[in-house]
């Protein structure tokens, strides 16, 4: 079964057409993907024009390793939106190549009172065949060769 | 700093109003911001021709509620005279409408400043509660998100600040070992200060076991840990000292502002998470002035969520970083005849989200001795802070009486 035939949970998904419409489709490529400052070497996110530390504008997507760390987290139990089945985690991690650039992302295949502060992670994405273009949704899973 | 820099201490507020207060009064919300306005005026003592700035937070837009009314339709409605005006929300939080008035007056742009916010998201929501009003809540909506902050937010089901505040919390309690226990003397003090507020939302009793009961929101937010959406507006006059010695009531001098941002504006990105711009507004705040905070008689300080209360107890240094839920343990402190009042009004998790201005209101008539049967027990308070916003945005100001 492909995987556009599986039932796909609901989610608002980001514009394409923007300058970070890179960082929702790179994951086709299985990759994430953020913006690094070619002069520097800093990482930049969310995405902008130039480089905040030495205002480069030679910036280019480059793919990281997609480990990453549980920053924080929250067992939501609110049903804010339709779609997600309840409860889920909303977590904000930090990716191992600059724990200072952060994601806010949802957590799978996990027990949610399993995660804890500082738990490994690594991105799994979901694909999104859609009208406006495809997205691919960065989420994180334990990962289990560092757990 | 020379005193004379601080162009805040030519200020002060010489009036205060509110309109009716409600969880849904289903009236006009440009009628609630006049006569919040108009009380606001007349408690001064002044003549609605002698006001001639306006500012508010937000201005008009944003989601439905948000805001009950714009500078514009002020301006109109009153057939005000201006010299100077100002509307934004992308200023210190909700208070930096007030501290931008004080400025203003400092400058001498104006002289009395109608400074006014508005609210009626407890209608706005309607039957449907908060889903209502949230994003897809009209189904499954093929809308995307719209570029900017809730593009990296919306996509995962994340759409209310009470997900990324509870994720600051949850940091907090991590580094720290803040408890729920702790936290939950925010909304238990709260509650008991409502209940001797006649405008308060919610007035019975609420035990620890009653806030244990709550449904969980985003843990380790309960449901009690979150402010109540509610219709009303609440409305201040800041004038220039000078002008101010002959109004209705002894001036609330403005001694110091606190607005500063230094980490990065973000809901996720900001270097430390536990603390927030708190942290920056707090600290900036204490550089402006030659008080110190065991000068502080009580304080009214943001509690859109729980946690955010705990966060400005720490970064306005009214206890250690890190030390807030030991602070607030046991409730006893806090309480109105404890050392520290604290939200005497019942705060905006049980009286009702005016946004940030409910606490400014709270500070004035606590200073003015008039706080009736919720008045606090030490006698003749002198000095008080009212602090709105945190996440990415905030600010603080603090308030001496003449």
């Amino acid at each position: 079964m492909s995987q556009s035939e599986i039932e796909l949970p609901f989610r608002m998904l980001p514009q394409l057409g923007t300058r970070s419409s890179f960082f929702w489709t790179a994951g086709e490529r299985g990759e994430l993907t953020f913006l690094q400052c070619g002069d520097c070497g800093c990482w930049i996110h969310p995405p902008q024009p130039i480089c905040p530390r030495d205002h480069s504008k030679n910036l280019k997507p480059q793919a990281v390793s997609g480990r990453a760390r549980v920053h924080t987290f929250t067992i939501n139990h609110q049903p804010w939106m339709p779609g997600p089945e309840l409860p889920y985690v909303v977590a904000i991690v930090e990716i191992e190549e600059d724990p200072s650039v952060r994601l806010m992302t949802n957590l799978v295949n996990v027990e949610p009172r399993d995660v804890h502060i500082g738990m490994p992670v690594r991105v799994v994405f979901e694909h999104h065949p859609d009208d406006g273009g495809d997205v691919w949704i960065p989420l994180f899973e334990p990962d289990s060769e560092r757990c | 700093m020379d005193a004379n820099e601080i162009i805040e201490r030519r200020s002060c507020i010489s009036g205060i109003g509110q309109s009716e207060v409600g969880r849904r009064l289903f009236r006009d919300p440009l009628e609630l911001t006049l006569d919040a306005c108009l009380a606001a005026v007349q408690d001064a003592g002044l003549r609605i021709e002698e006001i001639d700035g306006l500012s508010t937070y937000p201005g008009m837009g944003g989601p439905a509620g948000f805001s009950g009314a714009g500078a514009i339709a002020v301006h109109d409605a009153l057939r005000l005279e201006l010299d100077w005006f100002d509307s934004g929300i992308e200023t210190a939080g909700q208070l930096g409408s007030v501290i931008k008035a004080c400025l203003a007056v400092g400058a001498g742009l104006a002289n009395h400043v109608l400074c006014f916010r508005s609210v009626w998201e407890g209608s706005a929501q309607g039957e449907k509660g908060r889903a209502g009003v949230m994003p897809g809540g009209g189904g499954r909506a093929s809308a995307r998100a719209p570029s900017g902050f809730t593009e990296w937010t919306l996509p995962f089901a994340a759409p209310s600040a009470a997900v990324w505040i509870a994720m600051f919390a949850q940091r907090h309690f991590h580094e720290y070992g803040t408890t729920r226990e702790q936290l939950a003397q925010i909304a238990l003090n709260a509650r008991a200060n409502a209940a001797l507020n006649p405008k308060a939302i919610y007035t019975e009793p609420m035990t620890p076991d009653d806030y244990f009961a709550a449904r969980m929101i985003a843990e380790p937010f309960c449901l009690f840990d979150c402010d109540v959406p509610c219709d009303g507006a609440t409305a201040f006059v800041v004038s220039r000292i000078e002008r101010a010695r002959d109004l209705r009531w002894p001036p609330i001098r403005v001694e110091a502002v606190g607005t500063a941002l230094h980490g990065r504006p973000s809901w996720d990105q900001f270097d430390d998470l536990s603390t927030m711009a708190t942290r920056d507004a707090g600290a900036h705040l204490w550089r402006r002035t030659d008080l110190v905070p065991s000068d502080v008689d009580l304080v009214e300080l943001y509690d859109g969520f729980s946690f955010l209360t705990l966060s400005w107890l720490e970064a306005l240094k009214l206890c250690g970083v890190g030390e807030s839920g030991p602070f607030v343990e046991g409730g006893k402190r806090i309480a109105r005849d404890g050392e520290l009042p604290l939200n005497t009004h019942g705060g905006q998790l049980s009286a009702g989200r005016l946004h940030g201005y409910g606490f400014l209101h709270e500070a004035c008539v606590q200073l003015r001795g008039d706080g009736g049967a919720r008045q606090i027990a030490k006698p003749n308070p002198q000095v008080a802070i009212a602090a709105a916003g945190g996440g990415n945005t905030c600010g603080c100001m603090l308030l001496t009486r003449e």
